[in-house]
């Protein structure tokens, strides 16, 4: 194919996709859904409705707490049993509403549709993706209509798609290009016309030659781009995709759009198609439910708020007992210790490990191998950094870019004496960002 | 016989320059700051708000520090800073650290298998630990390792506890702790408190831990007015003004329990 450059360290993994050919099969309404308000990087959706009130498919439940935030919206329709709080993935319990399905699924009035898209003003269009509750579909939730924001002094002249779905077992976003390429398309344009971008390129790793061929082949004479690139781990990372589809390196603590590039999940375009052409705001996604005990995976088109318990129940329940469960994707994804955890916007897949398939072992001391060096894709030294870290040198640690951490577990994965460096920089990163806070706290006062 | 002149020569000359150096360039050291660091408890805790013990002595010598910031020096202590530096003292209250939690492994719920780092943040950020209480003790001893007294133990079934004769309220382990668990509170208030932190409802709570504050309000309505205070649906001591020992009895959860 193309000729590419290839990003520094990734590693190759076992992919795992046990449910590429699993067509996407559509859940069935749910007597209970729990939507939290916080689904998103940012502060959390004011609720707008009071505990008994009739809400209906698609109502605002939540609007925008803030400029980094985004507005919630009802499943289904029925009534706010509660408002109450639930767990959510990372652990913590999340604002969420109750809603209470009446069984109906009753619509709510649709939002005004662009009929004419391509002649509405890109300001429109923004608002838009804003009022729709648009996220970041491929796992961080990041609101889509602020990365639609780029900061002034900068332009963007690329669009990429990340088609990428490089975590291992997860193929959520392989399916709906199979499914919906046209969606996919059009949401891709209107980036384009909110950017005023002309050049639209969209990335799949070549694991997918099926998906790769659908979206050439309808993609061809629409003036976008499809490239599949070689497979390697963390491709999908915006950085990454970034320097392997334009050669374009983003300076460290730099946004994409520094380099003019904006780059956005396939899933999300799909909802940004939807939000423009249809007013349908963001309440359902696909997620992978997937894992050697469940005993029939597949892709599942859930609403927002239906607990993994209830997708697990419609794959067909589990074999053995996990002894694993993992929000998103084996390697960058969440543990969790329970299945009442509401599918959430950016729940890309949730993934069930049986216990010969979980590694269970005591870290030992760091033998200077420099493996990880060799594997970060942020070209850190993870090693060093988390030595640093386990002896509180915190500010050491920042200085050395910790900052620059994109989590993606590629450290741990190679590490041979089993240390826990993505959980070392987790926690520099948690202290770094607790300590700005409090400097810009005290700087307000 | 060469070396031992060689080498009481060098030693006369030595000493002669070194004592020539400290006569016309030694900087006279404060007998003050001197004074004041004897008076130190010389944990270098950070207490104070400063860099250490004799950073503070510094600061209080300069006038940038006033007598009784540090949470560690005895009053008798502070009353001679006080004289030595000449001003009216201020004593704040002594302080002393309370761990809010009973959820110890017989109480808490344990939800999961943690075998990650072992340090309480660390393990809160990997879906908030193992015990299903998100706002107890998570039982890694950060704390511990945070107090320079040595006056935090960690109990083998996962829960800090506090040895009062140690504490000396310098806050280390309320800056340590990711949870907010532990609260510092006036040491001579410090008779009764409640050991449970979840501001949660009662139906969420009992779930995750048999010791939490259900919220019942027993407490509050057996004591005089103001002495308990409920948050919500939980009880918290109102340190000021707090209730005689025997409100105990009225705790159907026993979370509200003397001062060990």
């Amino acid at each position: 194919m193309n000729k590419q450059i290839k990003f520094y360290g990734g590693v190759k993994l076992d992919e795992g996709k046990m449910t590429s050919n699993e067509p996407i099969i559509t859940a069935p309404l749910e007597p209970l859904y729990t939507v939290p308000l916080q689904q998103h990087i940012g502060a959390p959706a004011k609720a707008v409705v009071q505990k008994g009130d009739k809400v209906l498919r698609g109502q605002l439940l939540g609007e925008a707490g803030s400029f980094v935030s985004a507005p919630v919206h009802s499943p289904t329709s029925g009534t706010v049993k509660e408002l109450s709080s639930c767990l959510g993935p990372a652990g913590a319990q999340l604002p969420a509403i109750v809603i209470e399905s009446d069984g109906e699924d009753t619509a709510a009035e649709p939002m005004p549709v662009f009929a004419n898209w391509q002649e509405a003003s890109p300001d429109d269009l923004k608002a838009r993706v804003a009022q729709a509750g648009i996220v970041g579909m491929g796992g961080a939730a990041f609101p889509t209509a602020v990365k639609l924001t780029p900061p002034p002094n900068v332009t963007i002249d690329t669009v990429i798609l990340n088609g990428v779905e490089c975590e291992p077992c997860l193929t959520a976003d392989h399916r709906l290009m199979l499914e919906h390429p046209e969606t996919i398309i059009t949401g891709a344009k209107i980036i384009a016309r909110i950017l005023g971008v002309k050049q639209i390129i969209i990335a799949i790793e070549m694991n997918k030659p099926d998906a790769l061929e659908m979206m050439t082949k309808k993609a061809e004479g629409t003036g976008v781009e499809v490239v599949g690139l070689r497979v390697l781990y963390p491709q999908g990372a915006e950085k990454q995709l970034i320097y392997t589809v334009t050669g374009r390196k983003v300076p460290s603590g730099k946004l994409p759009a520094h380099v003019g590039c904006l780059v956005t999940n396939v899933a999300s375009a799909a909802a940004i198609a939807d939000a423009v052409c249809l007013g349908k705001p963001l309440y359902e996604r696909v997620t992978t439910m997937t894992g050697t005990p469940v005993v029939k995976p597949g892709n599942i088109l859930c609403r927002v708020g239906t607990p993994y318990s209830s997708a697990l129940a419609l794959c067909g329940g589990v074999k053995e007992d996990p002894l694993k469960i993992i929000s998103g994707g084996p390697m960058m994804g969440m543990s969790v210790y329970s299945l009442d955890i509401p599918i959430m916007k950016g729940t890309s897949g949730i993934l069930l490990l049986a216990a010969d398939e979980v590694s269970q072992y005591t870290p030992n001391a760091c033998l200077r191998c420099g493996r990880c060096n060799d594997a970060c894709p942020m070209e850190m030294i993870p090693g060093i950094l988390s030595s640093t870290i386990e002896f509180h040198h915190f500010s050491l640690a920042e200085r050395w870019h910790v900052m620059d951490c994109i989590e993606c577990g590629c450290c741990s994965y190679v590490c041979p004496a089993g240390r826990p460096l993505v959980q070392h920089m987790r926690r520099a990163k948690a202290v770094a960002n607790a300590t700005r806070r409090a400097a810009e706290a005290a700087s307000k006062k | 016989m060469i070396d031992i002149v060689m080498m009481t020569g060098t030693g006369i000359l030595l000493g002669l320059a070194i004592g020539l150096v400290v006569r016309y360039f030694g900087v006279p050291e404060d007998p003050l700051v001197e004074s004041l660091n004897e008076l130190m408890p010389g944990a270098n805790c950070g207490g104070c708000g400063l860099a250490g013990c004799s950073d503070y002595a510094n600061a209080m010598a300069t006038g940038r520090a006033k007598p009784g910031l540090c949470p560690v020096m005895s009053a008798e202590a502070v009353a001679k800073c006080c004289e030595l530096l000449g001003v009216e003292s201020d004593t704040s209250e002594p302080k002393i650290a309370v761990v809010c939690c009973s959820g110890d492994d017989n109480h808490a719920a344990k939800q999961a298998f943690y075998n990650g780092v072992n340090d309480c943040l660390n393990a809160m950020l990997v879906a908030g630990g193992a015990k299903g209480c998100t706002y107890g003790c998570l039982g890694l001893g950060s704390c511990a390792r945070a107090c320079p007294f040595g006056a935090i133990e960690m109990l083998p079934n996962h829960l800090a506890k506090i040895h009062a004769d140690l504490c000396t309220g310098c806050g280390k382990c309320y800056m340590a702790c990711p949870r907010n668990v532990i609260k510092l509170v006036p040491r001579s208030a410090a008779k009764v408190h409640v050991y449970c932190n979840s501001p949660e409802k009662a139906t969420v709570k009992k779930n995750v831990c048999k010791a939490a504050c259900i919220g019942c309000r027993k407490c509050a309505r057996t004591a005089e007015e103001g002495q308990i205070v409920m948050n919500g649906f939980l009880a918290s001591i109102n340190y000021d003004n707090p209730p005689a020992e025997e409100i105990v009895e009225t705790c159907p959860t026993k979370c509200l329990r003397k001062a060990e």
